[in-house]
């Protein structure tokens, strides 16, 4: 099997604070994988040094098999630095790129805290989301030269917008829409990226267990519909363990265990990391 | 569908004609109109309103549409103004305009060369564009140069970097070291202004300066809409809403950044390059920061976000500060009373309290970030048609209703 | 070599002494900015305004009564301005704030149009300071002596108020973090009004000894020094006052240093060179901390 996503020992410092420890993961195409932990565990922070919003201070990414961020401390960093591995990737040139490059070769999100663009409508934030992908330059679409290619956006965008069952709100602003279809809607917009891999942070963030149960078999048909791989942080473990192929836990930006789902649930260092152990209870 | 199609066209019809409209005023003003007290206050509060519509929308491309906090606006304007003033003086003026430069290094006119070719009239025209496009284009290889540094700042730190530039540009043109292009302190004068735009055909001459003003704003005003509709504008408008997002949806920020830093700056440098035509001199010292601040509260009055509002708004604020409200700096209420109070700069002090009640209160402006919109104009018109129709089908049916009864 | 002493002290002379009174004004900045995140486009009109206090109220009292009613006037107006302008925007977008500040700025200039009729006002000798003293043979007034030797007192007084009063430690709390602040029980708006008014006190101070120099007033003499301040207090750093001084004193001398080189058009330009320079190279300043944004 082929991994979409190949993390290899990356560390995330904020000065004296390692946030992300040496991290190495895997994501096989075509996988549902989960990373989970306790609250201020890190989990963010990987997927912003992932989607290029962060450039982390160590470590490697290859995505389809090609680096696509790679990092070693350097200046002040160098003095600083806490992690493992710091001389790894030393004689390789960094790799950096912002985050619209990496969601170019194929890498959608969405947010935690949900970003939708609050004076569009619906029908224009999934539209937006197109903009990438569009063949045209600035004078093309001023002097409407585009006008094929902007049809073929707004057909594809209704044709998106009806399959999440979104088409009936597509005039109304985004940030009126309930709060479950918000997030649903940040998932079509992601969608209209087109891409191969998709990292959603907490997506069940906010729901009650009926949108949860909703949600687990939404993440399962687009993955099947747009043939993807899913990356997902997530603190609601029934969902978790439903629907995750493979999960990594962390804590304290280290990685603690993983595995299948059973597994991760049986393992004793998660456990006391979600619910503390035992002698030093808070 | 087919009801939508006929409400757009509709729409498309009253745009056209009032645009049209628009062009016959002008062209009568210069013409026919003759000269009395009235016009000669109204036409120049037109022209200039005019030329401050398009410098707004320039500005609210950025500000408005692109959340760009850009206060350099005064520098591009007088790099267009310049460049376009120093391009079109007459040959035979320079030694006149360049006293104490030996007559400058620039030695030709662009309208004159053109003439040469093309006939008198012709040639200046045509050679009037040409020079506006250069002078945009001047203000705009400047904007992408300081583009690289300024555009990576956030917000404020934004602000206070477009407004050094812009006094940075201004010093440079006063500086003595450039006095063979730019006169150095002194002003430039005698270029091609509206005056000299005309037509002579057969003996008679024809005035075109106030229609050409008006066309050539309105061309402008037109290309900076077909951004802001285009698959760009709405690019723009969602860096404006949310950059981690746009970023994160695959929207190169710096690239469409300098789009519409660029391109706002091109069309503050044709707009610089137009007022230096209608105040016949340009001088760089009156390009302070404070013109970029004039311009910045029309665009809050008109709306951050609106073309229409900044069009309206800044008719608005040349008419009240040029012509309706120059009573209270007159020492008299129509003439008639006198009140003390009412001395030199009392308008302006009357005219900021009025600005910061509407920045403080009316936060929206005029128009918000809505648009007067020729389609909802002809729906309304056809709104109206068909209820006619339907009044008198209705009163028909009622009739032979009523003639059934019977 | 006391030729070249008499020669060249008057402009660094001059040079540490406008860069003691951009330093008065660059505090007021940077504590507004600390605590608002706010350019305060309006504060280099106050000054002016203060300016023109001393130039009416001596005309009629004498420059001795005259000095406190400006530093209490000025402290007035600072504190109106932030009630009327600033505190109905608390909410706003940031933009808003920013052009409210520019419009305080565009009604200060009008109503200083109005008042002075556009005639630049004569600014009173205020005794003390104009009295021409010697050194090194070179000449200069009494002020330019002065003026560091103040604004460096004034400073300290000020650091001290702000480490070591409880009024101070609500200051670096509401700068550290608005929202929290206000859930502790600190009055936000009493501290913010505090703040500008600290701002305003020091800047009537710093614009007694800024025209001492200059002998007039008009309705844009503000705009420059305020200007300039303000790259001051981002070169050192936005939030931080021992940054803003030290970026004031590096502005005035570099400034009167090109004045002596003979390139005056270029001494304003200068300082916004050295703006892009800063931004570009290190945009948090010399002393300033770096924020994160959360995504």
């Amino acid at each position: 099997m082929n991994n979409v996503l190949h993390v290899e020992n990356v560390t995330m410092q904020f000065g004296g604070v390692v946030a992300v420890n040496n991290l190495s993961l895997d994501i096989p195409e075509h996988q549902i994988v989960a990373l989970i932990g306790p609250n201020g565990a890190g989990k963010t922070t990987a997927f912003n040094c992932i989607t290029g919003v962060y450039q982390p201070t160590s470590g490697l990414v290859q995505f389809m098999g090609k680096p696509m961020v790679r990092s070693h401390p350097t200046g002040k960093m160098k003095k600083m630095y806490k992690g493992a591995n710091g001389e790894l990737y030393k004689d390789q040139s960094a790799i950096s790129p912002t985050p619209d490059k990496i969601t170019q070769l194929g890498i959608a999100r969405t947010f935690q805290n949900i970003r939708l663009w609050k004076s569009m409508t619906v029908f224009e934030n999934v539209l937006i989301a197109k903009h990438m992908r569009a063949k045209q330059n600035v004078l093309s679409a001023i002097f409407r030269g585009n006008a094929k290619e902007e049809k073929r956006m707004r057909e594809e965008t209704m044709a998106l917008l009806e399959e999440q069952g979104l088409d009936k709100y597509k005039d109304e602003l985004a940030t009126s829409l309930p709060y479950g279809l918000q997030r649903r809607l940040e998932i079509a917009r992601a969608l209209a990226t087109e891409p191969k891999l998709l990292l959603l942070d907490e997506p069940a963030a906010g729901m009650n267990p009926q949108e949860t149960q909703e949600l687990a078999e939404f993440i399962k048909q687009i993955r099947e519909e747009y043939d993807l791989t899913i990356f997902l942080i997530e603190h609601h473990m029934d969902l978790v363990m439903k629907i995750s192929d493979y999960i990594y836990v962390i804590d304290f930006g280290s990685k603690i265990a993983e595995g299948v789902p059973e597994e991760v649930q049986n393992n004793q260092r998660v456990i006391d990391a979600y619910l503390g152990v035992a002698e030093d209870d808070e | 569908m087919t009801t939508l199609n006929k409400k757009s066209k509709t729409g498309r019809y009253i745009a056209i004609l009032c645009l049209l409209l628009v062009y016959v005023l002008a062209y009568l003003m210069d013409n026919v109109l003759p000269a009395t007290s009235f016009t000669l206050m109204l036409v120049p509060v037109l022209k200039k309103g005019a030329i401050y519509s398009l410098l707004c929308v320039s500005m609210n491309l950025l500000n408005g549409f692109t959340g760009l906090f850009s206060l350099g606006q005064a520098g591009f304007m007088l790099i267009g103004g310049y460049t376009y003033a120093a391009l079109t003086i007459p040959a035979a003026q320079h030694d006149a305009v360049y006293q104490y430069f030996d007559g400058g290094a620039i030695k030709f006119s662009i309208p004159e060369i053109l003439s040469g070719f093309l006939g008198n009239s012709l040639g200046t025209i045509l050679g009037v564009i040409i020079t506006l496009i250069i002078a945009g284009l001047f203000a705009a290889i400047f904007a992408a140069l300081i583009g690289f540094p300024v555009l990576r700042l956030k917000s404020d730190y934004l602000a206070i970097a477009t407004l050094g530039f812009a006094e940075i540009i201004r010093a440079f043109f006063q500086w003595e070291g450039l006095g063979v292009i730019t006169n150095g302190s002194n002003l430039l004068r005698k270029y091609t202004s509206f005056a000299d735009i005309e037509l002579t055909i057969g003996g008679t001459t024809i005035e075109l300066g106030t229609l050409f003003l008006f066309v050539i704003v309105t061309l402008c005003i037109a290309v900076i809409v077909l951004l802001i509709n285009s698959s760009y504008g709405r690019a723009l408008k969602s860096i404006r809403d949310d950059e981690v997002a746009a970023e994160a949806m695959g929207i190169n920020l710096f690239k469409h950044k300098m789009i519409s830093f660029i391109i706002s700056s091109f069309f503050a440098g044709v707009g610089g390059a137009l007022l230096a035509m209608f105040q016949t001199t340009i001088q760089a010292s009156a390009f302070k920061s404070a013109m970029t601040y004039e311009i910045l509260l029309m665009v809050v009055i008109g709306g951050i976000g609106s073309v229409s509002g900044s069009c309206i708004a800044s008719f608005l604020y040349i008419a009240c500060s040029e012509w309706w409200l120059r009573f209270l700096d007159s020492g008299s209420l129509f003439g008639l009373v006198n009140v003390p109070f009412f001395r030199d700069g009392f308008r302006k002090v009357v005219f900021s309290v009025v600005i910061m009640i509407i920045v403080l209160f009316f936060s929206k402006g005029i128009m918000g970030d809505k648009e007067i919109s020729f389609k909802g104009i002809g729906g309304l018109i056809n709104r109206i048609k068909n209820k006619k129709k339907k009044a008198v089908t209705a009163a028909a049916n009622a009739g032979s209703e009523e003639g059934e009864a019977k | 070599m006391s030729d070249f002493i008499s020669a060249n002290l008057p402009y660094l002379l001059a040079g540490i002494s406008t860069g003691g009174q951009y330093a008065l004004i660059a505090i007021g900045y940077t504590m507004v900015y600390g605590i608002l995140r706010l350019i305060n486009f309006a504060h280099g009109d106050v000054f002016m305004v203060a300016g023109l206090v001393m130039v009416y109220v001596s005309a009629s009292f004498g420059p001795y009564v005259a000095i406190p009613v400006v530093i209490i006037a000025t402290m007035a107006l600072g504190f109106i301005i932030e009630r009327a302008a600033y505190k109905p925007l608390r909410s706003a977008p940031r933009m808003s704030v920013m052009i409210s500040a520019i419009g305080v700025s565009y009604l200060l200039q009008n109503c200083a149009l109005y008042f002075t009729g556009g005639l630049p006002q004569i600014y009173p000798a205020i005794p003390f300071l104009a009295k021409s003293v010697t050194i090194f043979g070179a000449t200069t007034k009494l002020v330019t002596l002065i003026t560091p030797v103040l604004t460096i007192v004034l400073v300290i007084l000020l650091m001290l108020l702000i480490n070591h009063t409880k009024m101070g430690m609500a200051m670096r709390a509401v700068s550290k973090d608005f929202e929290t602040s206000q859930l502790m029980g600190i009055k936000i708006n009493n501290v913010i009004s505090i703040t500008f008014i600290i701002g305003c006190f020091l800047a009537a101070i710093g614009s007694m000894l800024y025209f001492s120099n200059y002998t007039s007033v008009i309705p844009t003499s503000g705009g420059m020094p305020g200007l300039k301040a303000f790259v001051a207090a981002v070169f050192g750093g936005i939030g931080s006052i021992p940054g803003a001084v030290i970026g004031a004193f590096i502005i005035g001398i570099c400034e009167n240093i090109i004045k002596g080189l003979g390139l005056t058009e270029f001494s304003d330009a200068f300082t916004f060179v050295l703006l892009i320079i800063i931004l570009v190279v290190k945009p948090t300043g010399i002393f300033g901390e770096k924020a994160t944004d959360k995504v």
